[in-house]
């Protein structure tokens, strides 16, 4: 009964993300409805393994949640650098530059 | 219950795609194709395909929405509106469903134990895995230890692509990377 009730809240958690990431005017609203979405996936698998009693789901729960992770600072990276591989080099660049300077 | 979460997910990717379909800023769609891999590997944990949903997460919602994001970074963020005749996309996608869906019809029921894929070798491997491999997962002992070169040869071609694609971008970072050699040499 309570992860039946759970299930429905998630159920209207979604469509509530799905709204905003459809419409969301910003890029960042879009960002965040993402990471939030799969967040609630996270929840899902939880719900859905104790719903069925296999708990073991949880430990593929936490992956997809690790992956989650590292999918926004991906994309928040991209924003940043306006490349992936750049970044790096980029920052250290600046960096060996300021050293010499100093030097 | 199930039958409720499966309508839920797949209203979800329904509503997904036709959003992809009707947005022009192709930032949205990027997000929104990963809400689609998400919405699928939610619905392969409920069919209880736990490994594909793992992959489809990983790939889908992860690696492929960098991918094109670093893609979209050379090219333009707006869809251009399109070129050709739009009603006969539909008809052609219309016919490809059609033809799936009759497909299915010829198909085993979902989870039968009869299905020709549980007769074949699978009851031979479930049979030798605990006593050969002593892993409780067979499909890692499938892929991990009796497919084991053809796992390794499939690394080998995926390690090979991934040095293709990056000796095919390294262009664009070159420049930085003379600037930093140059002062090095300066300072030596």
């Amino acid at each position: 009964m309570m992860f039946t009730a759970a299930m429905f809240a998630l159920a209207v958690a979604m469509l509530l993300v799905l709204v905003r990431l459809f419409a969301g005017p910003t890029l960042y609203d879009r960002v965040l409805a993402l990471n939030a979405f799969g967040t609630m996936t996270v929840l899902l698998i939880g719900v859905v393994g104790f719903m069925t009693e296999r708990p073991d789901f949880l430990d593929i729960a936490l992956l997809y949640a690790l992956i989650n992770f590292v999918g926004t600072i991906a994309i928040l990276k991209f924003f940043r650098y306006k490349d992936l591989g750049q970044g790096l080099a980029a920052s250290e660049e600046q960096n060996s530059l300021r050293d010499g300077g100093s030097q | 219950m199930e039958a409720f979460i499966d309508i839920v997910l797949f209203g979800f990717l329904i509503l997904t795609a036709i959003a992809i379909m009707r947005l022009r800023n192709l930032f949205a769609v990027v997000m929104l194709s990963g809400v689609f891999s998400l919405l699928s590997a939610g619905l392969f944990v409920v069919m209880d395909a736990v490994d594909v949903a793992f992959t489809e997460a990983a790939v889908g919602a992860g690696i492929s929405t960098v991918l094109m994001l670093g893609t979209m970074a050379m090219t333009s963020r707006e869809e251009k509106p399109p070129v050709h005749n739009r009603l006969f996309s539909f008809a052609i996608a219309v016919i490809v469903g059609a033809a799936l869906i009759y497909g299915t019809t010829d198909m085993p029921p979902f989870g039968s134990p009869d299905a020709p894929a549980h007769q074949h070798v699978g009851p031979d491997y479930i049979e030798r895995t605990p006593k050969e491999i002593g892993v409780p997962n067979v499909v890692t002992a499938v892929l991990a230890s009796y497919r084991g070169f053809d796992t390794l040869g499939e690394v080998a071609v995926i390690f090979t692509a991934g040095i293709a694609v990056i000796v095919l971008l390294h262009g664009r970072t070159r420049p930085a990377r003379t600037a930093r050699a140059r002062k090095k040499e300066k300072d030596v």
